[in-house]
């Protein structure tokens, strides 16, 4: 029997796209394996082994890398989802006020603006901040931190407001609730899986960071993604790829964790 | 029912847009509503009853005029500080709350003592019998149950007045004439002034105790069912509620000089110059030629219980009687055949154009 | 508008300013101001140990494309920096052009699989763009270089005896940059072509299209707008591009991220680097605003 013509078959894309998915993802399996090699590189697959990890573990610079991500991560999550959940509401389902266009850019902004372009600017103006103030801590890193992930905690959150039935807050009004209270009681529960999933998003994306992170931190306030960075001048270690594998793995977790939760009410 | 008056519009007029792209959404409205009625709004898409009821329950404000509720003013009052509440349309139940929580959170929003929620929120789920699923969560609900738990929840607090938007519109047919009753008793057995919005001319005229007849924004005419129904004030009313045939002429004391010479009887109409009247199609008797107008016979159209038979008057104006269709389902008339047309005492209302 | 209507609508708007100033304040801080002081420093006189002096200067602009005769102070052009240019901009051409031909089938696979099947399929494009750009860097990293997956299998099996030199050319960092951008071309072409209605196709092939006709007469031109969507979101990281090229590139085949660290490192030239990087700030917006463009057109005629 003749194959049925199908319509929306391209020649060769099939191929192609298999090849893609292939090149995505062999690289990240290979650095994943080669994290259990017992041996130091490619060349020579010893064995699997849990050494590297041993090894990451015990080494005092990346525990204290690790801590200062997370401590990091975490601020700059708390700052950027709380001020973007206000500007969430701020901006959706009421009159488009004056200037709410620049807001829209202003909250966009660090999306558009190229990487090492803020990481150089924020050099500049935190050199002269720190030699003015003497304050050398994490502050600088988490401020920088939370104007970046801005706009990935405020793009969920705005999605799931607009999603959101406006009729519930009138007949939260029309049955006493005061404005503060129908927030509390109805708004902010119905809100909650878009700022979780907000939150998410902005957690990686502090975490994951290199380039402002760089340029930023002072002396001795390495993260984890510049203390591997930092590794790289003596060659790739298996350590650096033990990291690696784990950093992945919870990128992996909270991902999912992000489309269970904004999947689950559509 | 009392005549003290609870609801009262003062030329209230709400436009929307700005410019050229104005919408007045009502002009110049001024109703009163009295304590205790059943007082429905009646009207085509557009006419502005949300808009009415909106400003009522405080949810938009007026660009002109006043509210009053019990001779307060409350036109600029926000709605959680109204002692109004409102079904919606859509009914608006919380997802992420229980029934009976939903059915709680008015009385809850008061500050009443948690013992007087219980008992009252169980009063409520019992009013609409939906004690037993009084744990679930509201999206597990039929459309039916909602539309119960929405009138729960707004009579819980008892309020002055419910106000309800085409709560009745998402529903079937056959629940929605099962829940028109459960709304008429609900009524009665709270003793609470229902403001009720619908597009439906026959549930205005079975459930309600007034109507306001609304259309572009303006009420055309407030009254019962009955008044309405036989003293409609204009031509948008006589059209908008029932059928009817619009006979227009030269108005004398006692009737009404058609185009073809020929007199319509109205005992006391007693107007001058070119007048319309509404006769609806079960008031026009036919009879044997010569007796009344001069009709023919142009169609018969057989509905069951009646028989729709459309005329043409001399001067070509089509008119149609309602006739009730005999036990033999034959009228005895058939197409061409000439008739004499007359009209059942009281059956010829003037209206305004 | 009654006087009542009037104040609750400043009322509202006044909210909405105070709700969204708290983000606007973090986001001027740490993200707007600084490029304007940078703007500022752009305009001064280089410290001997980094940093700037405070005195007006064009050399931070002028430096860009000139250099200083150090012989008789004549202006000549700066011919190394223009080929940092130069490569910058070819490589994110070249990247963005790979990306899309490898990105344009991905897409299309991924939008015709069955429904069902979708989510999966982008979730498995999605988990790469959000892994740390310095892991897949890495990633890539052990596949390519001298120990890496490519030369050991190649030695394994005999085919070379010598590992090839692969790290550290600009074709590494043309791999390593198509890797690491192939995601941001995929998701909005994907968008594009979801929206397209297969039934044109139909009607393309009923009108004697061959695939090829089919392709470019009705496919492309329909998710154009997802095409520039996607070579902008390539384009424009490419050109700003920091880590790729560092690592891949190793110190000689910088770009231009590269070459205003360098301006904050042992260049010690502060105003040069500013200059040079309100320069990729314009080019970034110019294309931005490209893509604005393009975009709104395309919701004109298929929205
Ligand atoms: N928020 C608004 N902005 C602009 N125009 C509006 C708004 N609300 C209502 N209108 C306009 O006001 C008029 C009356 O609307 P309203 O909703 O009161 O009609 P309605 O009688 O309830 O109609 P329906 O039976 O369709 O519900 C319509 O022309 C509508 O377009
Ligand atoms: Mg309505």
């Amino acid at each position: 029997m003749a194959e049925r013509f199908a319509v929306n078959r391209l020649p060769g894309f099939t191929t192609i796209a298999i090849l893609a998915f292939l090149a995505l993802y062999i690289p990240i399996i290979t650095l994943v394996f080669f994290s259990f090699n017992a041996g130091k590189t490619v060349m020579d697959f010893n064995g699997f082994s849990l050494q590297w990890y041993a090894v990451a573990w015990n080494n005092t610079a990346v525990q204290e890398a690790a801590w200062r991500s997370v401590v990091i991560a975490f601020w700059a999550t708390v700052i950027a989802t709380t001020v973007a959940t206000m500007a969430a509401l701020g901006t959706t389902r009421r009159r488009a006020f004056k200037g709410q266009t620049a807001v829209y850019v202003a909250i966009n902004q660090p999306l558009m603006v190229p990487e090492i372009v803020t990481a150089v600017a924020l050099l500049i103006v935190f050199a002269w901040v720190k030699v003015q103030t003497g304050y050398q801590g994490l502050g600088y890193l988490i401020l920088a931190h939370a104007a970046f992930c801005i706009p990935f905690a405020y793009l969920p959150i705005r999605a799931r407001l607009e999603g959101l039935d406006l009729s519930l807050e009138t007949a939260a009004a029309d049955l006493y609730a005061t404005p503060w209270r129908t927030f509390r009681r109805v708004t902010l529960p119905l809100l909650a899986p878009g700022i979780v999933a907000g939150a998410m998003l902005a957690f990686i994306t502090s975490l994951d960071d290199v380039v402002i992170t760089e340029f930023v931190k002072s002396a001795g306030q390495d993260t984890l993604p510049t203390y591997m960075l930092g590794q790289l001048r003596r060659g790739v270690t298996p350590e650096v790829n033990a990291i690696s594998t784990l950093l992945l793995g919870l990128t992996v977790v909270i991902l999912t964790a992000f489309f269970l939760l904004t999947r689950e009410r559509r | 029912m009392s005549n003290e008056v609870t609801i009262s519009a003062r030329n209230v007029v709400k436009a929307f847009g700005q410019g050229d792209a104005v919408v007045r959404a009502l002009d110049d409205v001024s109703v009163d509503i009295r304590k205790g009625e059943f007082f429905t709004l009646l009207g085509p898409s557009g006419c502005g009853k949300t808009t009415l009821l909106r400003l009522i329950a405080g949810f938009e404000m007026p660009t002109g005029g006043t509210i009053l509720l019990d001779g307060t003013d409350i036109t600029t009052l926000p709605p959680n500080r109204r002692p109004v509440n409102t079904v919606f349309q859509s009914y608006a139940l919380f997802p992420h709350l229980t029934v009976a929580q939903n059915v709680a959170f008015g009385l809850e929003m008061l500050g009443r003592p948690s013992s007087e929620v219980k008992a009252r929120t169980a009063k409520m789920l019992a009013l609409v019998k939906l004690e037993a699923l009084a744990g679930r969560r509201t999206s597990q609900l039929s459309g039916g149950q909602q539309q119960r738990v929405a009138l729960a929840r707004a009579l819980a607090p008892a309020p002055k007045v419910l106000l309800l938007d085409e709560p009745l519109s998402a529903l079937d047919l056959k629940l929605r004439q099962a829940m028109q009753i459960e709304l008429k008793r609900l009524q009665l057995e709270t003793g609470i002034t229902f403001v009720f919005v619908t597009h439906d001319q026959e549930e205005a005229l079975t459930m309600s105790d007034r109507i306001a007849v609304m259309s572009a924004g303006k009420i055309q005419q407030v009254g019962s069912a009955r008044e309405i129904y036989i003293h409609p004030r204009n031509r948008f009313v006589a059209s908008f509620i029932g059928e009817t045939n619009f006979l227009t002429g030269m108005g004398e004391a006692d009737g009404v000089l058609l185009g073809t010479g020929e007199r319509v009887p109205a005992p006391g109409l007693g107007a001058k110059g070119p007048v319309t009247v509404s006769v609806r199609p079960e008031q026009l008797r036919l009879g044997l030629p010569g007796q009344g107008l001069k009709g023919t016979v142009r169609s018969l159209v057989y509905f069951g219980t009646d028989t729709h038979c459309h005329l043409g008057l001399s001067d070509g104006t089509e008119i149609v009687a309602r006739l009730q269709s005999p036990a033999s389902g034959d009228a005895g008339l058939t197409e061409g055949q000439e008739v004499g047309i007359s009209f059942a005492e009281g059956g010829v209302q003037r209206v305004e154009d | 508008m009654s006087p009542a209507e009037e104040a609750a609508l400043r009322q509202s708007d006044r909210n909405g300013w105070l709700l969204v100033l708290p983000a606007l304040i973090v986001l001027a801080l740490a993200a707007i101001l600084p490029l304007l002081v940078m703007l500022v420093y752009s305009f001064l006189t280089p410290g001997d140990f980094g940093n700037v002096e405070w005195q007006f200067s064009w050399d931070g602009w002028v430096s860009i494309l000139f250099q200083r005769d150090i012989f008789d102070g004549t202006l000549g052009l700066a011919d190394a920096h223009l080929t940092i240019f130069w490569r910058s901009i070819w490589l994110s051409v070249v990247t963005t052009a790979l990306a899309f031909v490898v990105g344009f089938p991905t897409a299309w696979f991924i939008a015709t699989r069955p429904p069902a099947q979708r989510p999966i399929w982008l979730f498995l494009v999605t988990i790469p763009f959000w892994t740390n750009l310095l892991i897949r860097t890495f990633a890539i990293l052990e596949v390519i270089r001298s120990e890496g997956l490519i030369n050991t299998a190649l030695i394994k099996t005999g085919m070379i005896s010598e590992p090839i030199q692969m790290l550290y050319t600009d074709g590494a960092v043309l791999a390593g940059m198509a890797y690491v951008y192939l995601p941001l071309m995929v998701l909005p072409l994907y968008a594009a072509i979801d929206r397209f209605d297969m039934r044109m196709l139909e009607a393309a092939y009923d009108l004697y299209a061959s695939r090829w006709l089919a392709l470019r007469r009705v496919i492309l031109p329909i998710v154009s707008p997802g095409i520039v969507a996607g070579s902008i979101l390539v384009f424009v990281p490419s050109l700003g591009a920091y880590v790729t090229p560092r690592v891949l590139g190793g110190g000689k085949n910088m770009m231009i991220g590269n070459f205003i660290e360098l301006q904050f490192g042992q260049g010690r030239n502060w105003p040069l680097g500013a200059s040079l990087s309100m320069t990729l700030l314009v080019i970034v917006t110019v294309a931005l605003l490209f893509y604005v463009r393009a975009a709104n057109r395309g919701t004109q005629t298929h929205g």
